[in-house]
């Protein structure tokens, strides 16, 4: 007997291949000319435009939506790609709920902001085929090396590439594109969009890409600084929280984010396996990914379970929403106790919580969630940073451009201290690193 | 609901709205659509000449400008008069008016400025039992190449003598539509009654070219390559038409002469304003052209509802009520001062204002950090400019400064009494009066 959706256990090929197709479908389906031009229509050309201010990469939003609105898609684009190289990903992954659509005047008027994530999606997505938008300085002879193909260290590549160094990015991986390739959503990235823009991306030329080169083996930071002329970390974060709950060690209790970068992976979502029961514990955008895309692949129950209250929870509402919308069973204020299970897991034990004097703690009353399958999703953290380096918060030290404790090093993205995890602002702090050390270099002639 | 019933020079409407002479009332197809769908009257598209009609292009005969949202908001035609044999135009009309006898029907004529063709078919016409008669002295493309039309309308001999020609050999009522494209549109008007026109109807349509195809270069609308000038009307028009209107109802030597609306009318509103300046009726074709005949349910409806919360009984109490408002510049009163005045509650902070006032005006209005704008009145001079940049009805007004106050922007106190500029004291000519004996 075939699959489905109440197979025990964890199991693969619970929907049919039509199911998957439509499952992991855009989420947003690309507007078409017609809707560009009416969502264009709705921009007020506002002066100095909230909007802009609230993009982590100041955009000028109503100038490229000006732009889509009298014809000229390229046009836009280009505004869009000066400020963000990565506007294409960002038009799909961005949290414009909380950012420039948040702010946007006719969400103060009407509650319906313009579109801009759709529209940036629609003007980027036109250069997509296209010859690239720019062009590189003359040659300086510098050399830089980029640790990490994720969005800040494209960025950062991109742009001293534009400013005419020599850069080399080195990544642990086999692809480039970071979290866009392997973390994000499939449905905010359908169509293998991640490797589509970091080739376009690489085509200015003078960026040379080492995959499989991960910080450590071989590759000492002491080598890099010897033989660039700066270096430029991206690392993102690569370990991972622990539940600090009993029976965390048991089978089938797993990270969110190895759980999404197999799915990533997948050719045929059809041999991802899930679990009929499934509990995500977190409140972030990676929980509510693990948890909306296991309904996806077919999951009976999917519980996500948050510590705290609704409005601390990192993802957005929006997020929320989409995730209660696929039949994501969200609790909030409880905390895990014990994964209960004779060696495998097969159900959580949760407290509800509650703040004392600003402390969160259990209120003693405890529920039982059945689960195949346990999704830790409660943060990540910096793995494999170069030591010596000063850290704040667990994360690389970095003045406001980048620079780290060491002046021949600079970092951004996930990895360093400021802004949040977003793509958007991984884009912003590699692409000012960049402006950074091109003009420490410049400045040493 | 309000009675709508008009009666322009001698001929009853059921309301006051009629379609203009255009290509929705080519037909005995369309025009008793038209009528169905309840409006008032119809001015048949204009008739030529017995024998072979005129052709028109096989191209594209209409180019448009676009607003927001692609609504139309002008449109410009290079369409001529009918391309339908008169014989046949006259039996539909015959046809419509007999099965519609509560409906102005108006005929459309433009033959040449011969004696003898108008001699010849103005019996022909009368025997359709038609209501009257309107003289296209405006299209301004292709017939004015010609000799007809707005070559006609732009020379007032020409129109007092065509003019003079029907009154005398009709009995049917005669009305002379205007082109706009003069200088002075008192002129022709004066014209047509030295004629003895009944009425005069404005606007026909502006010389115009819509725009230009960057991949051609052709204007548009492009015929194989090329483009010729067309008549533009549409909503864009209104204002250009309501001076019109204007000028000829407060005119010494106009004052009375009945005139039919024509511009941009759109919906009730755009009709009442019309009316308001003069006419005394409208004639619509843009918006029928663009929504189909059915906007004349909400026409008649809002002009129903706008009457009935004013107790007004007739269209006649309408007609002409602006007409003593509508004035010279140096007439206005030097002494009115108002001030911009933004209501915060309403402001959603987009800074339209900001940017017009500090770009192109007069730099009243600041910003602050958190986008809060406000209004210095002693910059302020109250042009306005801000509340029509704003997206928001009504957050931007202008508010009138009571006299004996201090106009911040002057330091002066603000006088109780009118002044306007033939006295003020700048005025090189007004200053005689400063000359003049004042106590004695």
């Amino acid at each position: 007997m075939p699959n489905d959706m109440q197979t025990s256990g964890i199991a693969d090929h619970r929907l049919s291949p039509p199911d998957y197709a439509d499952n992991f479908s855009d989420l947003h389906a690309p507007l078409s000319d017609h809707e560009a031009l009416v969502a264009a229509d709705r921009c007020y050309f506002c002066h100095d435009a909230p909007c802009m201010d609230a993009c982590p990469t100041t955009i000028d939003i109503p100038l490229f939506i000006r732009q889509i609105s009298t014809g000229t898609a390229d046009a836009a684009a280009n505004t869009i790609f000066s400020q963000n190289i990565l506007g294409g990903m960002c038009a799909r992954v961005c949290p414009t709920e909380t950012l420039c659509e948040e702010v946007c005047v006719r969400e103060t008027a009407e509650g319906k902001p313009v579109l801009i994530g759709q529209l940036q999606r629609y003007a980027t997505d036109g250069m997509m085929g296209k010859a690239h938008p720019f062009n590189r300085a003359a040659e300086t002879g510098k050399k830089i090396a980029v640790v990490g193909a994720g969005p800040a260290g494209l960025a950062c590549a991109h742009r001293l590439s534009m400013n005419g160094h020599a850069v080399t990015v080195f990544d642990a991986r086999a692809k480039g594109g970071g979290l866009n390739e392997f973390g994000i959503a499939a449905y905010k990235s359908v169509g293998g969009f991640a490797q589509t823009e970091v080739e376009w991306l690489l085509s200015i030329g003078g960026i040379e890409v080492k995959y499989d080169s991960p910080l450590g083996n071989g590759l000492s930071i002491d080598d890099l600084k010897a033989d660039y002329d700066a270096v430029f970390l991206g690392i993102g974060l690569g370990g991972v929280n622990a539940l600090r709950a009993d029976g965390e060690d048991k089978d089938n209790v797993v990270d969110a984010v190895d759980f999404i970068e197999g799915l990533r992976q997948a050719s045929d979502m059809g041999t991802v396996a899930v679990g009929r029961h499934v509990v995500v514990i977190g409140g972030g955008m990676t929980a509510v990914d693990a948890a909306v895309q296991s309904k996806l692949l077919g999951a009976d129950e999917v519980t996500m379970v948050y510590r705290r209250g609704k409005e601390r929870m990192s993802a957005s509402v929006f997020e929320q929403e989409l995730a209660t919308s696929k039949g994501v069973h969200l609790i909030y204020n409880a905390a895990p106790v014990r994964v209960i299970g004779n060696g495998a897991a097969q159900a959580v034990e949760f407290a509800y919580t509650h703040t004392v004097d600003g402390k969160l703690e259990n209120t003693g009353e405890t529920f039982t969630v059945t689960a195949d399958q346990v999704f830790k999703a409660i943060g990540q953290t910096l793995d494999g940073a170069p030591d010596g380096l000063e850290l704040d918060g667990g994360k690389i030290n970095v003045n406001e451009v980048g620079q780290t404790s060491d002046p021949a090093i600079w970092a951004g993205g996930d990895c360093a201290s400021g802004g949040d995890d977003l793509t958007v602002t991984a884009v912003a702090e590699g692409r000012d690193a960049a402006e950074a050390i091109n003009n420490k270099l410049t400045a040493e002639g | 609901m309000a009675d709508l019933t008009t009666n322009f020079i001698g001929i009853k409407s059921p309301n006051p709205f009629w379609l203009a002479s255009a290509p929705p009332t080519d037909k005995e197809y369309n025009v008793r659509r038209a009528f169905e769908a309840g409006w008032g009257g119809v001015v048949w598209k204009t008739l030529g000449e017995e024998g072979p009609p005129v052709v028109n292009v096989n191209g594209p005969r209409y180019g448009a400008i676009y607003g927001g949202d692609r609504r139309l908001i002008g449109l410009n035609n290079i369409e001529l008069i009918t391309d339908r044999p008169l014989q046949q135009n006259l039996q539909e009309i015959k046809a419509v008016k007999r099965d519609y006898p509560d409906r102005a029907m108006i005929v459309s004529l433009m033959v040449p400025c011969e004696e003898e063709a108008w001699k010849a078919i103005l019996p022909v016409v009368e025997e359709t039992g038609a209501d009257g008669i309107e003289l296209n002295f405006g299209c301004p493309h292709g017939m004015a190449e010609r000799g007809m039309g707005a070559a006609v309308g732009q020379v007032p001999e020409y129109i007092e003598m065509v003019t003079r020609w029907c009154k005398q050999y009709t009995r049917m009522p005669v009305i002379v539509k205007l082109t706009p494209n003069i200088t002075d549109i008192r002129m022709p008007a004066e014209a047509a009654m030295r004629g003895g026109a009944d009425a005069v109807s404005l606007i026909n349509t502006i010389n115009s070219i819509t725009s230009v195809n960057l991949d051609t270069f052709a204007p548009e609308p492009t015929i194989d390559g090329w483009g010729a000038h067309g008549g533009y009307c549409g909503p864009a028009v209104k204002p250009i038409a309501l001076n019109m209107v204007a000028e000829i109802a407060r005119s010494e030597v106009t004052a009375g002469l009945p005139i039919s609306g024509i511009g941009g009318v759109s919906n009730w509103r755009d009709a009442a304003e019309f009316m308001a300046l003069g006419a005394g009726n409208v004639q619509v074709c843009t918006a029928a052209m663009t929504y189909g005949f059915k906007i004349v349910e909400e026409m008649i409806s809002g002009l129903s509802q706008y009457m009935d919360e004013r107790e007004i009984t007739s269209t006649s109490e309408i007609i002409g009520r602006a007409v003593p408002n509508a004035k010279d510049w140096q007439d206005l009163n030097l002494n009115y001062i108002a001030k911009a005045k933004i209501d915060q509650d309403l402001c959603i902070a987009c800074g339209r204002c900001f940017a017009a006032c500090e770009d192109t005006s007069h730099q009243a209005i600041t910003m602050s950090d958190d986008r809060v704008f406000e209004v210095q009145n002693d910059e302020c001079v109250a042009c306005n400019l801000c509340a029509l940049v704003c997206p928001v009805e009504n957050c931007i007004t202008l508010e009138q400064q009571a006299a004996g106050t201090v106009d911040e922007r002057t330091g002066e106190v603000i006088p109780e009494e009118y002044a306007n500029w033939t006295t003020h004291p700048n005025n090189p000519t007004g200053a005689m009066c400063n000359v003049m004996p004042s106590d004695d």
